[in-house]
């Protein structure tokens, strides 16, 4: 009985703590840890896009760019990565405000953390993805570049109509392996001062002493993001890649 | 350019290294070990292994380090019966081996799925030869499953050893001072995260690619039968033109 009664007291305290204290700070972190992957998403797609051209380059130099790129941004650790944006673009911020003389020798100017946080990400992003749009590439038909190229298109036509459209498509399974860690990956960007789902769980966990509580609906709501990304991304193969389905 | 400093600060970082190293070490041997038990669990055939080991897996690999190494380091402490434990608080009270159990619970639940795969793509062909030639379910794994599958396992492996590497760095949240902490220190020492952080990162950088390259060589000693045959024509030792 007093096993129920002490359980029962603290589901109640969990209940007080997240509907009336910090539920609605919790799902604010869920909707920036979204606003963070998503802007990470779309700066890693136009980095990862150059970054694989570069890799399929003829040009010897590019491809050794390109290589470069994805190896030490698939190599370091992502806190030091963000780290570097964070810290490191407060100090060039504040070098250049110092030398131009609009602020004192003694102030200095942050980095905005979200935009810190989310260049990190995405470039890190931008790397897993040149890999995946590579491999994209390389698995279209040869056949198709040559009759395109047979037509006398121009390469630009030939990107838009023969490559970007099949890119796109085989690439899909991919990209939501590159969504689901770059959810993750943003679960560091706490350490820099972004109110996501991490920090507000952090700072929860911190001023109720109810760590457990609040670190395991943090994992649950990861969790959830997680899980319902995987039908969307299924849904979204199924769909750019209906042309190639068995007919029923 | 200010050499002194990046020597300096090259050299604090690298005296960190050996952490860094004990951190990894003893992360991947634990989850090794987990990984193991989860395999053979899925692969034993029981419903509530198999539902057990999915579970796990979504878990771990659904959810971001950093949490699973908060839940473990901060979270676990808030059990009574975890404080009075003479064996669990000494592991839990510690950020290092916080760390490290958070490390080996992770990557248990990725490497259980590499080592999954690799036994499911042993060729059938060759369990039924050896079958067909009597041997024990026991003998047949250790001389036939087992050898194809640890190769077919290793370059997925690699990639999951330079994810820990990589892993290693959260420990300085939890205020461990290995490399990512030093430099964090000696940056917010100096006001000089752009030199600071690309010393570390070059030891980083070095380090993982180090691992890549002994994960490669042993790849190659391990497929001597996939490599071309050499050139016959080389072998043939010319004839002495003396006798």
């Amino acid at each position: 009985m007093e096993f129920f009664s002490s359980l029962l007291e603290q589901m109640s305290t969990a209940y007080d703590l997240l509907v009336a204290g910090w539920g609605v700070q919790l799902l604010w972190g869920i909707g920036w840890t979204l606003a963070v992957t998503t802007v990470s998403m779309v700066i890693g797609a136009v980095l990862g896009s150059l970054v694989a051209a570069a890799k399929l380059s003829h040009l010897g130099r590019l491809r050794f760019l390109g290589e470069s790129y994805t190896t030490v941004f698939r190599g370091e650790p992502e806190l030091l990565i963000i780290y570097l944006f964070y810290y490191g673009g407060t100090q060039v911020l504040t070098g250049v405000a110092r030398s131009t003389g609009s602020i004192g020798p003694t102030d200095i100017v942050n980095m905005p953390s979200f935009l810190g946080g989310v260049l990190a990400v995405g470039i890190i992003s931008g790397a897993y993805q040149a890999e995946v749009f590579r491999g994209s590439f390389l698995a279209i038909h040869r056949g198709e570049l040559e009759a395109a190229r047979a037509y006398g298109m121009s390469a630009w036509l030939r990107f838009r109509l023969v490559i970007m459209p099949q890119v796109l498509r085989l690439a899909v399974p991919g990209l939501g392996n590159v969504w689901q860690l770059t959810i993750k990956d943003s679960a560091l960007i706490s350490v820099t001062g972004v109110a996501e789902l991490m920090l507000t769980a952090n700072k929860a966990a911190r001023s109720t002493h109810h760590s457990l509580l609040f670190y395991t609906v943090a994992g649950i709501l990861y969790l959830v993001m997680t899980s319902i990304s995987t039908p969307i991304f299924d849904r979204a193969e199924r769909y750019t890649s209906r042309s190639f389905l068995r007919p029923k | 350019m200010d050499y002194d400093f990046y020597l300096s600060t090259m050299w604090s970082v690298l005296k960190a290294l050996p952490l860094t190293l004990e951190i990894w070490f003893f992360g991947i041997a634990f989850g090794l070990v987990i990984a193991t038990g989860l395999t053979w669990l899925r692969a034993s055939g029981y419903k509530s292994g198999e539902y057990f080991t999915r579970a796990y897996v979504f878990v771990f690999r659904g959810s971001p380090l950093l949490v699973q190494l908060y839940l473990i380091y901060f979270g676990l402490s808030q059990f009574d019966f975890v404080r009075h434990s003479p064996i669990l608080w000494p592991i839990l009270r510690d950020p290092m081996y916080c760390t490290i159990v958070a490390m080996a619970l992770n990557t248990a639940a990725y490497e259980s799925e590499i080592f999954r795969g690799a036994l499911k793509a042993v060729p059938v062909g060759q369990i039924e030869a050896a079958k067909a030639f009597g041997m024990s379910a026991f003998t047949r794994f250790r001389i036939v499953t087992l050898p194809i599958a640890l190769r077919l396992a290793l370059p997925a492996y690699s990639t999951e050893i330079i994810l820990m590497t990589k892993a290693t760095a959260l420990a300085s949240v939890v205020t461990i001072m290995e490399m990512m902490g030093t430099a964090q220190k000696i940056q917010h020492d100096t006001f000089r995260p752009i030199e600071v952080l690309t010393c570390a990162g070059v030891i980083y950088l070095l380090l993982n690619l180090s691992i890549a390259r002994l994960f490669a060589w042993v790849e190659y000693l391990l497929s001597p039968h996939l490599r071309p045959a050499p050139d016959q024509s080389q072998r043939i030792k010319p004839v002495p033109e003396v006798l």
